[in-house]
Formats: structure tokens, sequence, C-alpha cells
């Protein structure tokens, strides 16, 4: 009986050992190749939860806010893109069949979420300020409910509309350059406009006035006021360039998933995980934070769904930040957290 | 001076520990249960049942426990859902497995798994806190989703995914299948709210609830007093996970006679029961059943009379920019401000249908949400104590 039973834990563990470990470096070991696919594909995933990611990142510094409806603003600003640009007035008064030029879309793209910006502002947190960060935290859940809502209702029809990628310069189709690994041309244009986009946005923090105002918001609400900034201000240019990065994030998932709807604001909650590894308040932080979820989930999905059952994806990438949490509370990068009473 | 309070004196402890100190307070309240044990069955249609009555009891259980989490300990939660989830398969579990288990204890049982998940869960709140957290609970929504989509053992192997209420007696009278009859079902889920509830009333004032609530208010403050963070957080943890896991099985064996696992996502489940404690009130018994009621409702009310709360909304609109505009003297833009929202009405409202009902079920959420937290940070409930402090004083204002 005794014996039998040790025998049935040693089975088990060898069986656990195997699927976590055994099988995984056999067949590394066998097609290494599809290794090297498997994290490049897993990067340029990666580089999209960080570009969602950022905007969650840029809120969170200038204003204390952490804003859950960014992956809805996204979607809400690709939809956007696409209403202007193939369907102006269409269905809402039974009109003719119009669209605007992909610059004047973009434009009129900005200006929709310059006003949202302004909007959210002045009336969700400027009524709000001095409140604490959890109702904050869920004023924003109401903020994508409403979006999600009023998204519906103003872009039901263009839901799951194809970005207009060539008006925008995005090529498609495969890329292959050495025998035995294939990317997507989609995801490498996300990942130039990623990088672009970073860079720009190191630009303007590091070497603009704006930037200047942003950078001492985000250090101190109180100094940065009794200076002259005007916060208030300073709160609505930071939600317009989180909607712009909102927007490209929007543009690029709708690429590379065929189409813009509703449903991407909920994988953009995998931005939630990489926030958390990479600590709120650093952008290197978030940018490491989304290579690591992208590759760590590309990999446990292929290695080790033999052994858990397949579409792990769904859930790895919150497990590995919880447990990353567990042993570094404040994320890999963030600032120590120090507390008074 | 309708309610008055004045006058009585407690001439003992046990008077003065009274969950119910004022007698008005009490009557009313045992009226009202009684109301809803006795009155409410003479009435109530199977559509009613079906849409508004279980739904409304068995989600003001979930919010029940989710406000012992959020509302009373602090610590904030958006994997309701898979709590839920854990609690309506593990009573799957227990009545197949064993069929003569009377199904209120496999209910009752049931909760003790979702507990137990809720503690592994809860771990993490010892290390790491706030939005931290919030997304630490994620975890355990989708992991749950995803675990009882791809196992099929948690399902009996149907090959739907579905796990449905299996037929079960007591002292014949039908308790749990798809022939059980609309009051057994309600009234059994009725019990478990108003226990559940007495429970939670009784934690909240005992040495428990007040730790909760110091660890709520600063745990760092609350720690060097002597409260111990780990215990604390992990009995409110347990706690809310298994009133949360009793509303899943209730949810699944009562108000839906079979679910699958996508029932229990976090867009159905796990937000509109936040939502309905942060409406309702937070930190409150009573502001659980008022946010399950008002956000049941709701959704009911938009789609059945779509002509007048479309019209509605526009006047409400109309009203609110004139008041805006009136304060800042620009009143003058008036007519301006009417034609758009006359076109809004005229481009929206006129093609109303169920889709856009769906739509604007979204929209009052998200609003409602915004505007509680603006006016009203202590939700409803708080909304029932001015009424009753105004009721104290009238006719008088002050």
């Amino acid at each position: 009986m005794d014996g039998s039973l040790l025998g049935d834990i040693f089975t088990a563990l060898v069986a656990v050992f195997n699927g976590f470990i055994g099988d995984p470096v056999q067949s590394i070991w066998a097609k290494p190749l599809y290794l090297v696919q498997n994290i490049l594909g897993g990067l340029m995933v990666g580089i999209l939860y960080s570009l969602v990611a950022l905007g969650f990142a840029l809120i969170y510094k200038a204003s204390g806010v952490f804003n859950f409806a960014q992956g809805m603003m996204a979607v809400f600003a690709a939809l956007g893109l696409i209403y202007f640009h193939d369907r102006l007035f269409l269905p809402m008064f039974g009109g003719p069949l119009y669209g605007l030029t992909i610059l004047a879309s973009l434009v009129a793209t900005m200006a929709m979420m310059t006003v949202l910006a302004y909007l959210v502002e002045r009336l969700m947190l400027r009524p709000l300020v001095n409140q604490p960060e959890l109702i904050l935290f869920m004023s924003t859940i109401g903020l994508f409910f409403f979006l999600e809502g009023f998204g519906e209702t103003l872009f039901n029809f263009v839901s799951n509309s194809p970005v207009p990628m060539a008006a925008l310069g995005i090529q498609s189709g495969p890329w292959v350059p050495v025998e035995g690994i294939r990317l997507q041309k989609v995801d490498l244009s996300s990942a130039v406009v990623a990088v672009a986009m970073v860079a720009g946005l190191w630009v303007l923090f590091q070497k603009t006035p704006i930037g200047r105002a942003l950078r001492a918001v985000a250090d101190d609400h109180q100094a940065a006021l009794s200076v002259g900034i005007p916060l208030n201000r300073m709160w609505v240019v930071v939600w317009i360039i989180a909607g712009a990065v909102g927007l490209v994030a929007g543009i690029m998932w709708g690429a590379s998933s065929g189409g813009v709807d509703f449903s991407l604001a909920f994988i953009a909650l995998k931005a939630l995980p990489v926030l958390i590894l990479g600590g709120f308040t650093s952008i290197p932080g978030v940018i490491v934070g989304g290579l690591i979820i992208g590759i760590g989930e590309r990999l446990a999905e292929i290695y080790w769904s033999p052994f858990l059952g397949d579409s792990i994806e769904v859930w790895f990438a919150y497990v590995l930040a919880l447990v990353i949490l567990l042993y570094r509370p404040q994320g890999l990068f963030g600032e120590k957290i120090i507390e008074r009473v | 001076m309708l309610y008055r309070e004045a006058g009585r004196f407690n001439t003992s402890y046990s008077q003065d520990q009274a969950i119910f100190p004022i007698f008005q307070d009490k009557w009313a309240i045992i009226g009202f249960v009684a109301f809803m044990y006795l009155a409410v069955p003479l009435f109530a249609t199977s559509y009613q049942y079906e849409v508004i009555l279980l739904p409304i009891v068995v989600f003001a259980i979930a919010a029940l426990g989710l406000n012992v989490l959020v509302g009373y300990c602090g610590q904030i939660s958006l994997g309701t859902g898979g709590f839920m989830a854990v609690g309506a398969f593990s009573a799957f579990k227990l009545a197949t497995s064993f069929p003569d288990l009377n199904i209120i204890f496999v209910f009752l049982l049931s909760g003790l798994f979702a507990a137990i998940a809720g503690i592994l869960f809860g771990i993490p709140s010892l290390r790491i806190k706030g939005f931290y957290l919030a997304v630490a609970t994620l975890a355990a929504q989708f992991f749950f989703e995803w675990l009882f989509q791809k196992y099929e053992w948690f399902h009996n192997y149907s090959t739907s995914g579905t796990i449905s209420a299996p037929h079960r007696e007591f002292m014949g009278i039908i308790i749990s299948g798809p022939r059980t009859s609309y009051e057994v079902k309600y009234w059994i889920a009725l019990t478990f709210l108003v226990v559940f509830a007495l429970i939670i009333k009784n934690l909240s004032r005992s040495q428990v609830g007040r730790s909760w609530m110091a660890i709520r208010d600063m745990d760092i403050a609350a720690e060097i007093i002597g409260i111990k963070p780990m215990k604390t957080k992990l009995i409110a943890f347990a706690i809310s996970s298994y009133i949360v896991g009793v509303a899943g099985a209730l949810f699944a064996f009562v108000v839906q006679g079979n679910v699958e696992a996508d029932a229990f996502d976090i867009l159905t489940m796990s937000f509109p029961v936040l939502f309905m404690i942060i409406i309702g009130g937070l930190g409150t018994v009573m502001g659980a059943m008022v946010g399950a009621t008002f956000m049941l409702l709701v959704p009911v009310v938009i789609k059945v009379n779509p002509g007048m709360v479309s019209a509605g909304f526009t006047l409400a609109l109309g009203i609110g920019l004139y008041f805006y505009l009136r304060e800042k003297g620009l009143v003058r833009w008036m007519p301006l401000i009417l034609g758009i929202a006359g076109a809004v009405y005229l481009g929206f409202f006129q093609k109303f249908n169920s889709t856009l009902a769906e739509h604007l079920v979204l929209i009052f959420f998200g609003l409602s949400i915004i505007l509680v937290l603006i006016f009203e940070p202590n939700g409803l409930a708080r909304l029932w104590q001015i009424g009753k402090e105004k009721l104290r004083l009238w006719p008088f204002p002050h």
C-alpha cells in the first residue's frame, strides 16, 4: 500500500517534471529555430502590450489616476479613425457614403480624443480631485463602461472593420528573413512605430517646455502648482497624449488582429500585468515588462500547453505578474513604495 | 417628528447591544422581510421571478460577499466572477458525486471551496495593495474561467461544457432541478440572503469587523496598534469568497438552471457586482441589496420602456445643460444646444432597438458610477440615512 502510494507520487512528480522542463527542453533541442521564431513573435506581441501600457503609465505619472479605460480609449480612437475614413455620415442620417482622406481622418480623430480628454478632466476628474486613488480608479471603470456603450452607439456599424492599412502605409503579409523563421510585416511595422513613438515621447518629455511641466507635475503636484504650472491644463494635455498613444495602439492592434472591435479592450487588459510588472511609474519598465510578458506567455503557450492544456495565454500573464509581485511588490523597475502613517 | 428616537432608554446591556436599537427600525425590517417572504410570492409572475426577483436576491448575496472584502476590509477585488465560478462548479461536482447529500448542504459546502480559492489568491494582498491587488485578483478571474472550460472533469465531460442543476427532493418538495417551483427557489435564495446579511451585520460590529475597518482606513496604523494584517485580511478573503461562492452556486442552480463557465466572465459578473456595492454604498449591508436592486432593475426598465427612457434621457440632458449654461451665464446658446439635443434624439433614439438598449444600459451604468462617486461617494444607502435625518426633524428644516 505504502509502496504503491510512494510509487504513484513518484510517477506524478516525474510527469510534472517532464511536462514543465523535460519535454520543452527536448523540443527546443529538436527545433532550435522554432524557439527563435517564437521569441521574436512574443517580442512583437509584447511591443503591442507595451504600447497600451504606455498610455496607462503616462496618465498615472502625471495625475495619479490609474486609467482603467485606456484600452477602451484605444478601441474608441481606432474605430473613430475607421469611421471618419470609411463611412462618415452614412448610416446615421441615411446620406451617401463619404470618407475623409487619411490625414484628415487622423486630425479628426485626434480632435475627438482632445474633446474627450477635456470633458473627462472637466466633468470627471476635477470634481473628484483630492479623493483617494481607489475612488479615481473606480470612476475610470465607469468611464470604461460609458465609452463602450457610447462607442457602440456611435460606431456600431464600423465595429469589426479592418484598419485602412494601405492608406496608412502598413504592409501586410509574411516576412521570411531566414528559412524557418516567419514574421508578419504588420508586427514589424508596429515595432517600428512603437520605437518611433517612444523616441517621440522621450523628446517631448525631455526637450520641450510642456514635457518639463509634465515631469514637474509627475514629481510633486503641490510643488508644481507653487511654481505656477496649471495643473488642470497639464492633466488635459496628458490625457490628450494618452489618447494619441491609444490611437496608435488601437491601429496597430487592429492591423495585427484583422479588425477593430470592442473585445480588443479586453485583450488590452493584458497591459495591466505588464504595468505592474514594470512598475507604474517607469516608462522603460513598461517597455521591458511588455516584452517579458509577450515572450513569456508565447513560450508558455507553446511549450507548456501539451501538459497544462491549451490557451493558457488568457491567464499566464496575470499569474506571472502575481508571482513576481510576491517577491517585488513595487514591480521590477518601480520606485520603492514608502508609506507614512 | 415622524421618526423619533428620543424618550427611549436602554436599561440592559442586551438592549444596548441590539442590532436595531430603535424599535421603528426593527419592526420596519421585520415587516419588510415578512413582506418579501409571504406577500411577494402571492403576486409575482414567472417572468418577474426569472428576470427580477431571483437575480436580485442572488446578486445581493454576491454583493454582500464582495462588500466584506472591498467595503469593510478595503481590499479591492476584480475576481468575483472567478470565485462565483468556483462555487458553482464545486456545487455541481458535490451534488453529482454525493446524490444523497441535501442540496442546501451542497451550497454551504461549495462556499468552502471558494473560500480556499479566495485565501490562495488573497495571499498576495499581504504584500501588495490598491491597484496592484486589483490586477492580481484578475488572475483569479481568468484562471478559473479557463480551468472550468478546459478540464472537462469539472462539468462531468458534458459536450457543451454546461452544468445543470440535478433533480433533488426534500420531504416531498422539489428543491432543485428544472421542475422546481419559483416560490421554492425564491425562498431558498431569500433565506440565504437573510442569514448572510445577519451574519455580516453582526460580524461588522465584532472584533473581526473592527479590525477589518482599521485595516481599510490605514493598514500601517492598524498594524501598529496590534491588529495582525495577515490574519485579518485572510479572514476577510475567506468569508468574502465563501459568500460569493455560495452566490455562484445559487446563480447556477437557482437562477439559471444550467450555465457554462462563460457565464462568469468579467463583464457579466465581476464588474457589475463591484458596481452594485459602489452604487449601493461601500461597507453597508443595506448598500449591497440596494445596489443589486438598482443594477438589475435599470436594464429591465430601459428594455421594457425604450421610448419613455430615451425621451427622459434627452430631457435630462437638456435640463442638465440648461442649468450648466445658466450657471455660466451662457443661456443665449440654449437654442443651439436644444437643436443638438433634438438632433441626437432624432439620430439615435428614433431608431431604438434592442441593440441600442444594450448600449444605453452600458452608458447608464458608466454614468451612474461616475455620478455616484462625484455626488454621493457613500452610495444610495447614505441617501436613506439622510432621509431618516429629514424624517426625524420633519416638519422643521433644522
